[in-house]
């Protein structure tokens, strides 16, 4: 015997009208048969059977109405072959423990997470308040490597770190290629690229067409098949039309997969604001990305970190987003030259040491963090600046170690201030360092507007350092000019 | 690097069907149905929720083309998933398990009916956002293709996926780099409640890889002898590195898009129809038996042995606990090898 139960028709069914049996009792069924029509508020929806049988009993007769979810509605008697083992004891323990959970459980859609034992939910919770501080703890034991005595430096671009980060990993590993749109023959939009195509070949030095999304895609399954591809956008604004791959397709699919499915991509590329090129072409994605669990995300300043991040990024198992900045490009840094050089993600810099007000910043900001810092000092204001360099995961740790020192902060970011970088580290000091903080944390950023195009606005728009004196000024409670 | 198989291109020329490949055909096919309508009944008790899509009626395509498939091809499909992941050999008790949300499931009980992986059968998922499976379908291409192994990958979408710009921006790059995949468009009619006149103005989906010089062919996908011979052609060509070939199998689901929808776009006739002189199951029995390749009895010993997987896997599927609460936090990052 099967009892025949009345189904759930939609996640947020807990009850439905009977219409009509299309059955008899002592009618043969097969799986697949329609055997009843019920409605729900939704929509009416037909029954199939699922055993093959003879419907000996029809329970609730056609028509009645507020029918429970696993209420009985019928009793089929099983034919044989098979069926005995199945409709044995095993389903119909289970069956009654369903109808048991329908039963104590109004709303069965929205009720769902909160069927766990209660001892469950604690656990679970107990989790989400430790997590911050195991990821503060996380970061401490990162280190930039040592570097052996009398090491020289190379003036280098931006640009070329880069280039050095990707040729050097291409000649270590053969799974390692770079693909994007003018990557190749046309040496890089930005000539990031220069000579990697007469290095390495056409194979894996690859020209795509104008096509972000279907080609982070692709890059997505080629790194599902094992290989590590370098994914570059000419410009972050474009990866906005790739954005449902970098997301769903590269970040979540480990943790939907169990642990199955990694994915070693970087997507790199210009980041935020350029040069007069209006609002389509001027953003700032860190806090886009930032929040995504899944991904690692990568800003960094000057050459040496491009360059030792950079390589970290194409040898780490999972995505990473590494966001450039076009305006960096052709700024000289001294780049140490030893061999192999990588460096951490997940831990950030201190940039000038300082003793009256921490100065957070990454990417392009770090210049101005550091002229800021400059113009402070002059009037008795010694600033400490934090270069971020990597956003998730974000080294808290180092930043709120500062501010128990400076006991102000201010956070600085190129992009819009609402969500943003700075608001995540204001929340962070003020969760971990609260008794410590002399006036509430400041932020930076750039106007709540879109990129405006003409010379004059532009400028009004994106922050500068004089912003940053003025914030630190306020924390500081100096008089303003 | 793997390096480049010695071994010959194409080997599995398709000629005449066995006795024993039909009969396989027959019970993987009804194991899919079966399954799917064991499944149905699970998410009516409850004990399935969210999203589930049914693959019953369709069974034709995954099992005629996978047979034409070697252990390294990779598949790769939408969220309409489970007939493919028992196609390629994934349990059955990993499936429903997944679906319950189960420790026992592929994904851990993470993932769910749309996102389900096995490296081990080379079936890529289960990918939720329509038309996304086409690009990384090809990424897999490029992966075989550059590593010098002659895999091929095969990769599923629906008539409405057929409809997304990113399946074309992969089409140019598949047909440009002559990558070794097959398109296998299931066209079963019906995008959600919009069926395919509704939305496309080339309804003749095999004609859309024309202006990337993509090959296409129309096939019955109620039939899997037909699926398996278009198939076998389409494969062996992209793994002769002809690069990719689209086949639209016309095909039919029974049941409404997701469990919630009572499909009233069309007449029950219509389904009718399908179901009485369409079933690729049902056809394949009658061909068995008219050959004298089986009996009723015979093929009933089969339903049997497919009822015990199909009820096995409801059993495990409810009897494997729930994840543990500490599987929250696993898998969010591989831990990194160089820090």
């Amino acid at each position: 015997m099967t009892d025949i139960l009345m189904p759930a028709l939609s996640p947020t069914m807990e009850e439905g009208k009977l219409a009509k049996w299309l059955v008899n009792e002592g009618d043969t069924v097969k799986p697949g048969d329609v055997i009843a029509e019920i409605e729900t508020d939704k929509a009416t929806m037909e029954v199939e059977a699922v055993d093959e049988g003879v419907i000996s009993q029809l329970v609730i007769p056609a028509g009645t109405e507020g029918v429970k979810v696993n209420a009985l509605i019928a009793v089929l008697n099983g034919e044989g072959e098979g069926a005995p083992k199945a409709n044995g004891k095993g389903r119909t323990a289970k069956e009654v423990e369903v109808q048991t959970r329908a039963d104590g459980n109004a709303d069965t859609a929205g009720g769902k997470p909160d069927e766990a034992p209660a001892e469950q939910k604690v656990r679970n919770d107990g989790h989400r308040l430790r997590a911050p501080e195991q990821k503060i703890a996380a970061t401490e034991g990162l280190h930039d490597p040592a570097l052996p005595e009398g090491v020289t430096y190379a003036k280098t671009t931006v640009r070329d770190a880069l280039r050095d980060a990707i040729a050097e990993e291409m000649r270590r590993d053969e799974t390692v290629f770079l693909m994007g749109e003018e990557v190749g023959q046309y040496q890089g939009a930005y000539k990031v690229s220069r000579g990697l195509l007469e290095e390495f070949g056409d194979r894996r030095v690859i020209d795509t067409p104008i096509t972000e999304y279907g080609f982070a895609g692709l890059g997505v399954g080629a790194a599902f098949g094992g290989l590590k591809p370098i994914v570059e956008f000419m410009t972050f604004n474009f990866a906005m039309q790739a954005i449902d791959h970098i997301i769903n397709s590269a970040a979540k699919t480990l943790y939907m997969s169990g642990g199955q499915m990694g994915c070693a991509i970087v997507f790199r590329g210009p980041n935020g604001a350029a040069s007069r090129v209006g609002a389509q072409h001027s953003q700032d994605f860190s806090a886009w990305y930032g929040q995504i669990p899944g991904l690692k995300v990568i800003a960094p300043y000057d050459a040496s970190d491009a360059k030792g991040l950079l390589k970290a990024a194409i040898r780490d198992p999972n995505p990473v987003v590494f966001l450039e900045h076009e305006l960096m490009y052709g700024v000289e840094f001294d780049v140490p030259q030893v061999e192999d050089f990588v460096l951490p993600i997940g831990k950030a810099r201190i940039r000038r040491a300082g003793t009256d007000v921490t100065l957070v910043a990454h990417s392009r900001m770090v210049k101005f963090a550091l002229d800021a810092a400059e113009e402070l000092a002059g009037i008795g204001i010694e600033a400490e600046v934090i270069d971020l360099r990597t956003l998730r995961p974000l080294d808290t740790a180092t930043v709120i170690e500062s501010v128990k020192k400076t006991n102000r902060i201010v956070c600085c970011e190129e992009g819009w201030r609402f969500f943003g970088v700075g608001a995540e580290i204001a929340a962070a000091v003020t969760e971990h360092a609260f008794d410590f903080l002399d006036a509430p944390p400041m932020r930076v950023a750039q106007k709540d507007v879109p990129l405006p195009y003409a010379a004059n606005l532009e400028k009004l728009s994106l922050p500068h350092s004089a912003d940053i004196v003025a914030a630190a000024k306020k924390v500081c409670y100096v008089e303003q000019e | 690097m793997a390096a480049k198989k010695a071994v010959a291109k194409s080997r599995k020329p398709v000629t005449e069907s066995q006795k024993t490949d039909l009969i396989g055909f027959y019970r993987d096919m009804l194991l899919i149905r079966r399954f799917e309508e064991k499944a149905g009944q699970l998410y009516g008790m409850g004990l399935i929720a969210g999203f589930c899509h049914l693959y019953i009626g369709q069974e034709a395509v995954v099992v005629g083309v996978q047979s034409v498939l070697d252990p390294d091809d990779q598949v790769i499909t939408g969220y309409r998933d489970h007939g493919h992941m028992l196609a390629t050999g994934m349990t059955a008790r990993g499936v429903m398990a997944e679906l319950t949300g189960r420790e026992g499931g592929y994904s851990r009980g993470k993932g769910g009916s749309m996102h389900m992986f096995s490296r081990e059968k080379n079936f890529y998922g289960g990918h939720g956002i329509v038309g996304a499976q086409v690009p990384i379908g090809t990424g897999l291409a490029f992966s075989n293709k550059y590593k010098g192994s002659d895999a091929v990958c095969i990769a599923y979408f629906g008539d409405g996926a057929s409809n997304q710009g990113q399946v074309y921006e992969a089409f140019n790059m598949a047909s440009l780099w002559k990558l070794p995949v097959v398109y296998v468009i299931e066209n079963n009619q019906y995008a959600m409640g919009t069926s395919i006149a509704r939305a496309s103005a080339e309804t003749e989906l095999f004609k859309r890889g024309i202006s990337f010089e993509i090959p296409g062919e129309e096939v019955d996908g109620m039939d899997v002898l037909a699926v398996r011979k278009a198939a076998a052609k389409a494969v062996a060509r992209a793994r002769d590195g002809e690069g990719p070939c689209i086949l639209e199998m016309k095909t039919y689901r029974y049941r409404g898009h997701s469990m919630s929808d009572p499909a009233k776009y069309r007449t029950r006739e219509e389904v009718q129809e399908m179901r009485e002189h369409h079933d690729p199951i049902e056809m394949l029995k009658k061909r068995l038996i008219e050959a004298g390749h089986a009996t009723e009895e015979s093929l009933k010993k089969i339903e049997a042995e497919v009822r015990e997987i199909v009820n096995d896997s409801a059993q495990f599927a409810q009897e494997s606990p729930e994840p543990d609460p500490a599987e929250l936090w696993t898998d969010v990052l591989v831990e990194s090898r160089c820090s």
